[in-house]
This record gives structure tokens, C-alpha cells and sequence, in this order.
């Protein structure tokens, strides 16, 4: 602050508190949802306090079918499968990023710009813009309805290699002609110097592709027929669609709520790490 | 790009590339080539034969009103977009950069919606916008307006924007106080010295230059509104009522898998590929010049 203006001040906040509260109202609407029973849900006007079912729709959304029109799987498997997708989506992306960034980095070979710049490519080839075609593939690899299909087409990282190689770059040429002289050959080094070294960076990028993967929308959309393999936040779209049958608002807005608590979690808890992850990886 | 110091040439780069390089081609380079290639061609009607028809496609989608259509309301919605969600960040960064007291509780508090789906923000806002149940048509009842955005294109359209632009704001919120807060103190005290209020101080010195900042994030948020905003459109208004939110992408998969319209959505697919490769390239041609944090 440059100088004392007391009126402007208040201003200052009474404007944060008001964007918060536009920020917050969606969420709070939903809480509030999810605590009454389905009767109340459907009575004009809906309500803006707490009511007392919490627990009541918590274990039926959880354990029961949710929906019964919808006749998917229960919430607690699509839940799981999130969290398996979006696992196994940070980690892959991670790990072939950090690989791909060593080579290219720390080998003189024969085609390495050529591989730079194949994975470079893939940053201008979002899966919106080659939807049937990669399913098609996906299709005769059998890979339908597993995790695999839900995960590896989606595990190539031109921003992750990139960010990488960036770290990789600004660590000093004395690491590897010390580590040489000790002994150590490319893979020794590799782990034992460089995953050490990045070891922030990794745990910035795993908070943004863990978000990433979770979210994930279209993809498990076009990849996943069988309703056992189904991920919680595509399930959301089957839900308000079963709800112009039966308005269950209380059983949608707990599963809303559910399927947005673990990326909320992460990035509150690791907001350092969250920050720090965007700033580097959109760079 | 390479060090200075390096490991000589064996099969172990090659290994070490392998995962990712197969995954790019046959995920990547190999459906995009497939992509360009089926936009050659015509299927007949029952899927048995298909003819090498050179640019047939792409003159249909040229000769296609309804495509311009949607090529026009992809640019309005992304524009809208993109102002609604960094004009609505600036004034909070603004704000933001001028408390001292509390400064990390409000950033905590405004950037959590970047976690949420764009599939699940839809969802809530579709909820507090439902004709019959939710809070703003009721309240927008006593004003003597009536929505329901099921019937009326408009406010379809404004539903989509409103709920694509929420989620969003975390995002530009964050880079814009991060750009604000880099500028030196000392040339904003230079300013204050010479007798330039806040407002005058944000116009001269703040807003010019961050600039760097609001260009890159007018490309993000381009991108953002013209892919993955699809989440939004196909829980909210599935691309309706009338085709009154149907934008670029949900068109490809509307014509693609609904429609199965095969060299149609693939010529679409094509059309799109170029706009992110242009978008790419200006990102990073103009990213480089972006002030440090």
C-alpha cells in the first residue's frame, strides 16, 4: 500500500468479500442441496440454509445406486475410477515426461530435434480435434472400457517434457562431470542427482496433472459404454438428464459435490505447489 | 538446448524415448493424419464404400450457413467469455493487490473453482438457473422477467457463458495479481509522489504494464472457450435449444458421433487443428516477451 486512504481500503474489501461470495454462491447452493430431503428439493423457493439430511443422502448417494433411473454403478466405484484415471494420468505423464526430457537433454543421438519436435506437435493436437479417429485406434486395441484406454492415449506431455527440460537446463554442468568422475553412469545419475534436484517441480506438476486427470470430461465420455468403468464427473451429465424424470436434487448435488471435493481439496491444501505449477508449466 | 557436457550416443536415448515418442504417434500424429485423410472422403449411406473426393468437404462446410453460424457464435461466446471472466479477475486483482491484512485468505477463497470440472460448474449453474426450481429465475420472476433457458436461445447462451466465465476466473486471477505484484514498488510510489491517485495510477502505470499478462491470458482464454468449455455445453443445452449453443467443437462431435457424418466432421476437425496451431504459435511467438515473475 503506497498511501493511508482509509474509505478506499474498505472498498478493497467490501469488493474482495462480494467476489468471493459470487465465487462461493454455486458452492454454497449445492451444500445447501445436498442437506435436504428430495421432497423439500422439489418446493419453491428452494432453500438458501442447511437443512439436516447430510448423512441421510451421503450414504445413499455413496452406497446406493444414486439414481435409480439412471441404473448406473454405484458412486463409491465411480469415485474409484476417477481417482484410478487420475492417478495413473499424473504419474504416466510424469514419468515419460521426465525420460523423454532426460534424452533429450543430457544425449547427443542421431534424430533428437526430430523427437523434440514430434512431441512438441502433440500440444496442437488436443483429443477435441481428433475425436474419431483416436477412438477408432483406441477401438482396435481393445482398449474400451479399461484403464489403460482411459489413460495412456492421454499421457503424452509436450508441457510437462518441456517444463523438464527446463529445470534440467538450469541445473550446473559441474553435477554431471562430478557425478562422471565419481563413476556414476546415465541412469545412476538420473537417480540419484536429477529426480532429487526436481523434486519441487515434480510435486507442482503432479497437483495440476492430478486436476487435470480428474476433470477429464469428453474422453472417458467417448471411451467408456460399460457403466462400471464410468468416472464420477462424466456420470454428472447422465444424472441432470435423469433428472427431468425424477427431480432427485438432493441425491445430484451430493454427487456434484463428491466429484469436486478431491481437485478442491488438493488445490487448497497445496496451494504453494498448486501456484507454482501453473505459472511454470503455461510459461 | 543440449549440455555442454553430455553422455555419448548409445540405445539408451532411444529407450528413454520410446514411451512417449510411440504414444505421440499412435495417439496423436497417426488419428490427426487419419483426421485429414477422411476429410478427403465420402462414406455412401451405409458405411460399405467410401470415394476419394479431394476438397468436396471442406466446399459443403464453405457453402454451409449453418456452419458460419456456429463458426460466429463460437467467436461471440469466446469473446464473452474471455471479458466476463479477466475484466471480473483485474478488478479483483486489483483490489487484492491493494490490501495488505487478509491478502492470502481471499486469494485461497477466489482461486478453488479452477479445480472444479467444467462438466460440474455447468451442472451448478444449470441448478441455480432451472425454470422451475432455481434461485435467479425466481428472483428474476419479480422483476417481471421470465427464463427458461430451454426455450430461449439467449439466455441459453448467457447460462453457458456465465457458468464457462465462473470457472474461469481463478485462472486470470491469479496471473493478473501475479503481474501486479511484480511491478517495483518504487515506480507506483513515483507515481503516488507526483500526485497520481489510485484510479490514475491503475490507468497509466498498473494496467499498461501488465499488459504482457492480459495478452497472454486473452490467448488462454481463447483456447480455453473454443475446446474445453465442450463439458459445459453438452450437460447444460447439449448445443440447443434451435442450435443456439452449438460452438465449433460440439459440432464436430455432434456431426461425427450423433450424426456420423464421417469426411464432414473430419473436414470440421481439420478446420479446427489449423485454429490451434495458429493459436500455439502466437502464444509462444509473443509468450517469450512476457514479464517475469
Amino acid at each position: 500500500m503506497v498511501e493511508n486512504r482509509p474509505i478506499l481500503s474498505v472498498v478493497s474489501h467490501l469488493v474482495l468479500i462480494l467476489g468471493v461470495v459470487i465465487v462461493a454462491l454455486p458452492i454454497w447452493i449445492t451444500f445447501v442441496a445436498s442437506t435436504h430431503d428430495a421432497v423439500r428439493m422439489t418446493q419453491v423457493p428452494i432453500p438458501l440454509l442447511p437443512g439436516s439430511h447430510f448423512v441421510e443422502n451421503f450414504k445413499e448417494t455413496l452406497f446406493g445406486t444414486g439414481l435409480s433411473s439412471s441404473a448406473g454403478a454405484p458412486v463409491w466405484r465411480m469415485l474409484l475410477n476417477s481417482m484410478t484415471m487420475a492417478l495413473m494420468i499424473a504419474f504416466g505423464k510424469i514419468s515419460i515426461s521426465l525420460i523423454s526430457a532426460f534424452a533429450i537433454v543430457y544425449f547427443k543421438f542421431p534424430f533428437r530435434m526430430g523427437f523434440f519436435w514430434m512431441i512438441f506437435i502433440t500440444l496442437m493436437l488436443p483429443v477435441e480435434v481428433r475425436i474419431l479417429p483416436t477412438f477408432e485406434v483406441v477401438a482396435n486395441l481393445g482398449m474400451l472400457n479399461s484403464y489403460w484406454g482411459l489413460s495412456i492415449p492421454l499421457i503424452a506431455s509436450a508441457t510437462a517434457t518441456f517444463m523438464f527440460r527446463q529445470v534440467f537446463l538450469t541445473i550446473p554442468d559441474e553435477m554431471l562431470e562430478s557425478a562422471r568422475i565419481d563413476g556414476a553412469g546415465p541412469m545412476r545419475f538420473f537417480w540419484d542427482i536429477l529426480i532429487p534436484l526436481s523434486r519441487t517441480n515434480i510435486a507442482a506438476l503432479f497437483v495440476i496433472l492430478f486436476i487435470y486427470g480428474w476433470n477429464q470430461y469428453l474422453w472417458p465420455l467417448l471411451i467408456t459404454t460399460d457403466s462400471d468403468m464410468t468416472t464420477i464427473v462424466v456420470s454428472i451429465k447422465q444424472m441432470l438428464e435423469a433428472a427431468e424424470q425424477s427431480p432427485k436434487w438432493n441425491i445430484i448435488m451430493m454427487t456434484a459435490l463428491l466429484a469436486m471435493i478431491p481437485p478442491v481439496f488438493v488445490v487448497v491444501a497445496m496451494q504453494r505447489l498448486f501456484v507454482q505449477g501453473l505459472t511454470e508449466t503455461d510459461k | 538446448m543440449l549440455k555442454r557436457v553430455h553422455f555419448p550416443a548409445s540405445a539408451l536415448p532411444y529407450l528413454l524415448v520410446a514411451p512417449q515418442i510411440l504414444i505421440t504417434v499412435i495417439f496423436f500424429i497417426w488419428p490427426a493424419s487419419q483426421a485429414v485423410y477422411q476429410s478427403f472422403l465420402i462414406e455412401d449411406a451405409f458405411g460399405l464404400s467410401s470415394e476419394f473426393v479431394w476438397f468436396e468437404n471442406y466446399q459443403v462446410l464453405w457453402d454451409d450457413d449453418q456452419y458460419f453460424d456456429t463458426f460466429w457464435r463460437t467467436i461471440v461466446f469466446s469473446v464473452c467469455v474471455a471479458v466476463l471472466s479477466m475484466g471480473a479477475a483485474l478488478i479483483l486483482a486489483a483490489f487484492a493487490d491493494r490490501v495488505v491484512r487478509g491478502a492470502t485468505a481471499y486469494r485461497t477463497l477466489l482461486i478453488w473453482p479452477y479445480a472444479v470440472a467444467p462438466v460440474l460448474a455447468g451442472a451448478l449453474w444449470v441448478f441455480m438457473f432451472n425454470p422451475t426450481l432455481g434461485i435467479f429465475p425466481y428472483m428474476l420472476d419479480m422483476v417481471g422477467i421470465d427464463w427458461n433457458h430451454y426455450l430461449n436461445g439467449t439466455q441459453a447462451m448467457m447460462l453457458v457463458i456465465i457458468a464457462a466465465a465462473w470457472k474461469q476466473i481463478a485462472y486470470n486471477f491469479l496471473f493478473y495479481l501475479a503481474a501486479m505484484q511484480s511491478i517495483p514498488r518504487s515506480v507506483i510510489e513515483a507515481a503516488a509522489i507526483d500526485g497520481a491517485g489510485p484510479m490514475r495510477r491503475f490507468k497509466d502505470f498498473i494496467f499498461p504494464l501488465i499488459s504482457p499478462t492480459t495478452f497472454f491470458l486473452l490467448v488462454i482464454n481463447a483456447v480455453y472457450a473454443f475446446f474445453d468449455t465442450f463439458g459445459i455445453i453438452h450437460a447444460v443445452t447439449q448445443g440447443g435449444p434451435a442450435n443456439s449453443t452449438t460452438i465449433l467443437v460440439y459440432k464436430v462431435f455432434n456431426d461425427g458421433f450423433i450424426g456420423l457424418d464421417l469426411g464432414g466432421s473430419a473436414a470440421q476437425s481439420v478446420i479446427l487443428m489449423f485454429l490451434v496451431i495458429t493459436m500455439t504459435v502466437v502464444q509462444f511467438r509473443y509468450v517469450e516477451r512476457k514479464v517475469e515473475y
